[in-house]
């Protein structure tokens, strides 16, 4: 996997997360998911189930537990993906 | 923001959905009339938000059953199972238990949130994977926690969907538990079991069915819907309550798996707290009796949920996608299933109110649990009433 995978999975969260919480809020990187974004748990659940379809991956809600920023979260994606 | 102030804004966004104080929440029931009368303040309401399934709160059998237990035994055991905690009583309903599923095991939590923790955190553990429905009940969700297993969801009741997630797993699926359940809680559809049963035997997974919902409801006997699909034997453990259809508190798990046994030295759920009391004990072996022979109360509670499921579809509701004991109309905004639970409570009608996030989609519920003790003229009532509100909430 190169770097352009890492910037496919933040481009494809942040319009997932634009869409889902249909803000203004300009979203980054360090944008909170939570304090920001307001997405609450369910709705971050079910993101996870569309990434995982996306990338063809599994990823244990347990390990989003670390997980505040948005950067943290395309952590998280890259490393599984990288190590499945 | 410290820790009692995000306990404030937790409470400030309830209040702004419940603006002037409405009790739907924990609302004070002053009386108790019947399994399906009470006083909720000066209203004598009909109860449709109980799980009373076969109506047995005030079976006299399982009264006389409790107060003897009490008199012999005392209120309560003051012990864990692990230590002072095990009596006859404890012992025999497991043997019972085990003996109605025909399984060769069975141990008995002090309640139905116990046997989901104990038993799926005593089964998986860290690098183990469960794979669970994403409508699961909350002791599902939090006995996976518990466990440290890895957790990851399927589509609910989308066997595709889990299938997809099996294959990703490749050779992780030999430590993987999959937990589904008879009856959802939240629409009160059935989980697909015979699709699930075959991906089982083409993964070679270990499988969990909960029947909290569906036990004393489907089957000829009412074991569940291992009974009405004919896979009993095909289901690794099944969990279950005492809280609904056997009217006291408490849970259970069944195997033919040896291993089960194991439980009792691993559990924390199991071994950590006081267990069942005795009267407990004994007014759940005379329900269980009930129940088995229960035939004629599984027809009129059918007869009942059909009536009802029927009249709230033609009356324009959108409900769940099987008739059933829990029976819920679903909302689109939780100010529209505020309205319609207010008014039913204004005509005598108590049924539960589900909001977002609890509510699957997005949706606000208003759910009916009916039971075999309505009789078919308070079906009517509370049909004709839900018919009548429709306008209302459009």
């Amino acid at each position: 996997m190169t770097d352009s995978k890492y910037d496919e999975i933040m481009q494809l969260l942040c319009d997932r997360l634009s869409s889902l919480t249909n803000t203004h809020i300009e979203i980054t990187p360090e944008t909170n998911l939570i304090s920001q974004l307001s997405i609450d748990s369910i709705k971050l659940l079910n993101l996870i189930m569309e990434v995982e379809d996306a990338f063809d991956i599994s990823i244990p809600i347990n390990a989003l537990a670390d997980v505040q920023t948005v950067r943290e979260l395309v952590d998280l994606i890259y490393k599984i993906k990288t190590t499945a | 923001m410290n820790l009692l102030e995000k306990l404030d804004a937790a409470a400030a966004a309830r209040k702004a959905l419940l603006p002037d104080g409405v009790g739907a929440f924990g609302i004070p029931i002053e009386e108790v009339y019947s399994a399906t009368e009470a006083r909720i303040g000066d209203r004598r309401v009909l109860l449709l938000g109980t799980n009373n399934y076969l109506g047995l709160t005030f079976a006299p059998e399982c009264i006389s059953a409790a107060h003897a237990a009490i008199d012999r035994e005392g209120t309560g055991t003051t012990g864990s199972r692990m230590a002072n905690g095990s009596y006859h009583g404890h012992r025999a309903l497991e043997k019972e238990f085990a003996e109605f599923y025909h399984c060769t095991s069975g141990i008995v939590f002090t309640t139905g949130y116990q046997a989901n923790l104990g038993t799926i955190s005593g089964l998986v553990g860290s690098g183990d994977t469960v794979l669970i429905d994403s409508d699961s009940h909350a002791s599902i969700y939090d006995g996976c926690i518990l466990s440290g297993a890895d957790i990851v969801r399927f589509k609910h009741n989308d066997v595709a969907d889990l299938e997809k997630r099996l294959r990703r797993l490749g050779d992780r699926v030999e430590t993987t538990l999959v937990i589904a359940e008879g009856i959802y809680s939240m629409l009160g559809d059935q989980a697909p079991l015979a699709d699930i049963v075959r991906l089982k035997k083409a993964y070679q997974f270990t499988l969990l069915l909960d029947e909290a919902h569906s036990l004393g409801v489907l089957g000829e006997t009412g074991q569940g819907l291992v009974e009405k699909t004919g896979l009993l034997d095909e289901v690794d453990f099944i969990t279950g309550t005492f809280s609904k259809s056997l009217c006291s508190i408490g849970g259970y798990c069944v195997s033919n798996h040896p291993q089960l046994e194991q439980l009792r030295y691993v559990s924390h759920p199991y071994i950590f707290t006081a267990s069942p009391s005795p009267a407990t004990i004994a007014s759940t072996r005379a329900a269980l009796e009930l129940l088995r022979k229960g035939g004629h109360l599984r027809k009129q509670l059918w007869d009942n949920c059909t009536q009802l499921y029927e009249k709230l579809k033609q009356s324009g509701y959108v409900v769940g996608p099987d008739p059933g004991p829990v029976i819920a109309a679903i909302l689109d905004t939780p100010q529209q299933a505020l309205l319609l639970w207010r008014n039913l409570l204004e005509h005598n009608i108590y049924v539960n109110l589900i909001l977002p996030p609890a509510a699957p989609e997005g949706k606000s519920l208003v759910r009916c649990s009916v039971n075999a003790a309505h009789t078919p003229e308070q079906m009517s009532y509370v049909g004709d009433v839900f018919s009548k509100l429709r306008s209302l909430v459009n």
